[in-house]
């Protein structure tokens, strides 16, 4: 079911061409809220921080602004022995990857760009192919810290994909459906034991499943606890550490656009996603957008707060928690989640 | 091998299990990782400077590391050797620029064991004030930096923020936050500033407060803990060997304090002090004694505050000072470990050879023995926990 619905048919070319637009703005946007919020303003304050307090006058508005100048200033740089054509596509698959995920995103029961009926299934598959651009990058810079880094990557992508997907299937298995669209709609208009008043947000049943998410997400986006591929005492910056410029910014909006889409996912599975209790039709499509915001800040500021407070595991411990603790946890809680819907 | 030939392919006799094991053996020789060499070094956030170490990785598993030191040498043994002692204390406080005041100290308590001054009690509770002061502004930024280095980002800025009330105090009484060079041979500079007892007193309160803050946010995270327990053990007798000292050594359980156990000096034998050790030598034990002994100082600054001497601050000392033939060895329990300065005069103005023994040169000794076997992370948290400053080990 095609999104965007347009007052007259427009014709595909345009529908498709209105889409491209709203995803390819909505990614930098994302990147820049997150990068805003939590990077300048929350660090700031937890670390009191002061530079980022004042460019621009009123709370360091123009920092972010400065930055992106600054990148846009910056030579950009090839390494002597890198693979020059891997090298200049790396960061465009990182990006590219982030930007996919945005598609089957709702924002209200018509806002969708495409509503697919494997929907979770897609969004985990795409927001992983980001670590081929990972890879890419640290093998085609020529450098061992980059190449660490990337390797460092990959284990941990691959090891990380598991929990991650466990957690959603105990809420695909509640819902039903793989739909993004469908899981909002089994929320809202699902019901605790008989009573349908605030609808069903499935934190209630799957908080563990949440939990797993987030853990397995922060490993995703390789933020602290989980940063070992830049981590930046050790390897500099990792598979990062030979670009420059307007590439490292590619980089950059990949990390935050795919923070944002995590939360957005994480907010859509567990918590509700743009649904409202009490309200359907146009209304939840209006309230939709800032709804789905709210909560998925919520579950982002949770996210941000773990990577400013924790030092970072080492890679064979990071490994061991995903196989030994993360994943039979997962299990079980599919396990359970299968009994209670058979029978409830 | 089985009797049916395969046509084409030449035919061997040999036992079915040694044939696989054959196979085992050119199997093993296609897995085989060659070694890595990663240059750590001499830029990487990770070694305060320029250290280099050159390790040889199997993996991300250290085979051998290599440190490679003096890329930061400016020569100061030589340069004392053109100067006046006054002037010599504006290039020993640039040693260990962290705790630059507690570097002049053992260099001007030689020169006036030389010339057989004493400086006056007022001077030399001042000058243990400043000392204990530059300590802890070394070891916040080391309560901070070992944060960072295993991962975490915000006690790194703790640390520099709360490191500043003792920076302003140090700049109140001294003129400089980096480089006081405050001490004269028989004395100091200047009194101290009206008020600053009071504020002393407002900061070392921020001061433990801040400790308390390091403890909440680091000692007692598992994932701190992880990443130091049973990491970098040093065992006493092996750190003893390598010329380990201070907090290091401590840590590795050998209570051994050149404030309480060395030759009297500064006004260290009339205060009351607790020395901390620990037993495990790892890195996390590291960590904990300086914790520790960062709030030792705390309250030890709050003691000297409350017993400071009224008099004069400096001794009667010659306008042009000639220090006599003789030769002079002073050892202090300086923030990075023991501090030595051998100082040979021959009776002119300047001394005629010095040698310093800087705390960090022997602490990184042992670098190639304790990172063995360590994975790449631990030696960043293994380097981290040592705490070293370049210039203390090039000079």
């Amino acid at each position: 079911m095609s999104a965007l619905h347009l007052a007259v048919d427009v014709g595909w070319g345009w529908t498709l061409a209105l889409k491209t637009v709203v995803v390819l703005a909505v990614v930098p946007l994302a990147a820049l809220v997150l990068g805003y919020t939590f990077l300048l303003k929350m660090m700031s304050h937890m670390q009191s921080r002061l530079g980022p307090m004042d460019p621009g006058g009123f709370h360091g508005w123009f920092q972010l602004v400065g930055d992106g100048i600054k990148f846009l200033q910056k030579e950009d740089v090839m390494p002597l022995h890198a693979d020059r054509r891997v090298f200049a596509i790396a960061p465009a698959v990182v990006v590219v990857s982030t930007f996919l995920v945005f598609v089957v995103i709702p924002t209200g029961p018509k806002l969708v760009v495409e509503s697919l009926d494997v929907g979770v299934f897609y969004a985990l598959a795409v927001s992983s192919l980001s670590v081929v651009g990972v890879l890419m990058a640290g093998w085609a810079s020529a450098n061992k810290f980059a190449l660490l880094g990337a390797l460092r990557a990959a284990a941990q992508l691959i090891a990380y994909e598991l929990p991650l997907l466990l957690a959603v299937v105990g809420v695909v298995v509640q819902a039903g459906t793989m739909n993004l669209q469908g899981i909002v709609h089994a929320q809202q208009d699902g019901a605790i034991f008989g009573w349908g008043g605030i609808g069903f947000p499935f934190v209630l049943t799957q908080f563990i499943g949440l939990g797993l998410f987030l853990v397995a997400s922060q490993a995703e986006l390789t933020q602290t606890p989980f940063d070992m591929p830049v981590a930046e005492s050790e390897l500099v910056a990792g598979y990062m550490v030979e670009y420059t410029g307007f590439r490292f910014l590619f980089f950059f909006i990949a990390e935050f656009g795919t923070a944002f889409a995590f939360a957005a996912l994480a907010a859509t599975l567990f918590l509700g996603g743009w649904a409202v209790p009490w309200v359907h039709g146009t209304a939840a499509d209006v309230l939709g957008v800032p709804v789905l915001f709210a909560k998925l800040m919520l579950v982002a500021f949770v996210m941000f707060w773990v990577r400013f407070t924790y030092p970072r595991l080492r890679e064979d411990q990071l490994q061991a928690l995903a196989w030994k603790v993360l994943i039979p946890i997962g299990l079980a809680n599919v396990v359970v989640t299968g009994i209670f819907k058979v029978a409830f | 091998m089985s009797s049916t030939d395969t046509p084409g392919l030449p035919r061997f006799d040999v036992e079915p299990g040694a044939l696989r094991h054959l196979a085992e053996a050119q199997m093993n020789v296609e897995l085989d990782t060659g070694d890595m060499i990663l240059n750590l070094g001499p830029q990487h956030p990770a070694t305060h400077g320029t250290l280099r170490l050159v390790v040889r990785l199997d993996g991300e598993r250290v085979i051998a590391a290599d440190p490679v030191v003096g890329y930061m040498h400016r020569g100061y043994e030589k340069l004392t050797e053109f100067r006046t002692y006054p002037q010599i204390t504006t290039l020993v406080n640039r040693i260990d620029w962290l705790s630059s005041f507690a570097n002049e100290v053992p260099f001007v308590h030689a020169a006036e064991l030389l010339m057989g001054v004493e400086a006056p009690p007022r001077a030399r509770w001042i000058r243990t004030i400043l000392t204990e002061l530059s300590r802890i502004a070394t070891f916040y930024l080391f309560l901070g930096e070992m944060g960072l280095q295993v991962g975490a980002l915000t006690p790194a800025f703790w640390g520099f923020r709360d490191r500043e009330h003792v920076l302003n105090l140090i700049e109140a009484a001294t003129g400089g936050r980096f480089h006081p060079n405050f001490n004269r041979i028989g004395g100091l500079k200047d009194d101290l500033p009206r008020g600053w007892a009071a504020e002393t007193r407002r900061a070392m309160q921020a001061i433990l407060d801040g400790c308390d803050d390091f403890e909440s946010i680091l000692v007692g995270n598992e994932i701190f803990e992880a990443r130091t327990r049973g990491i970098g053990i040093i065992p006493s007798d092996v750190g003893a060997s390598y010329g380990v000292s201070g907090s290091n050594l401590r840590a590795s359980g050998v209570d051994w304090d050149l404030r309480r156990d060395g030759r009297p000096y500064l006004a260290y034998p009339e205060i009351e002090f607790a020395v901390c050790t620990h037993t495990d030598g790892d890195a996390f034990a590291r960590y904990w004694v300086r914790l520790q002994e960062t709030r030792e100082s705390a309250r030890m600054v709050l003691r000297l505050l409350d017993g400071l001497p009224a008099g004069p601050i400096m001794a009667k000392v010659p306008r042009v000072i000639k220090v006599p033939e003789g030769e002079a060895w002073v050892e202090t329990e300086n923030p990075l470990g023991q501090m030595g300065y051998y100082v040979v005069s021959k009776g002119a103005t300047g001394p005629f050879r010095v040698k310093i023994r800087s705390a960090s040169f022997s602490n990184v000794s042992i670098l190639p023995w304790l990172l063995r076997g360590a994975y790449v992370p631990d030696v960043v948290a293994i380097l981290a926990s040592l705490y070293f400053i370049l210039g203390d080990i090039d000079r």
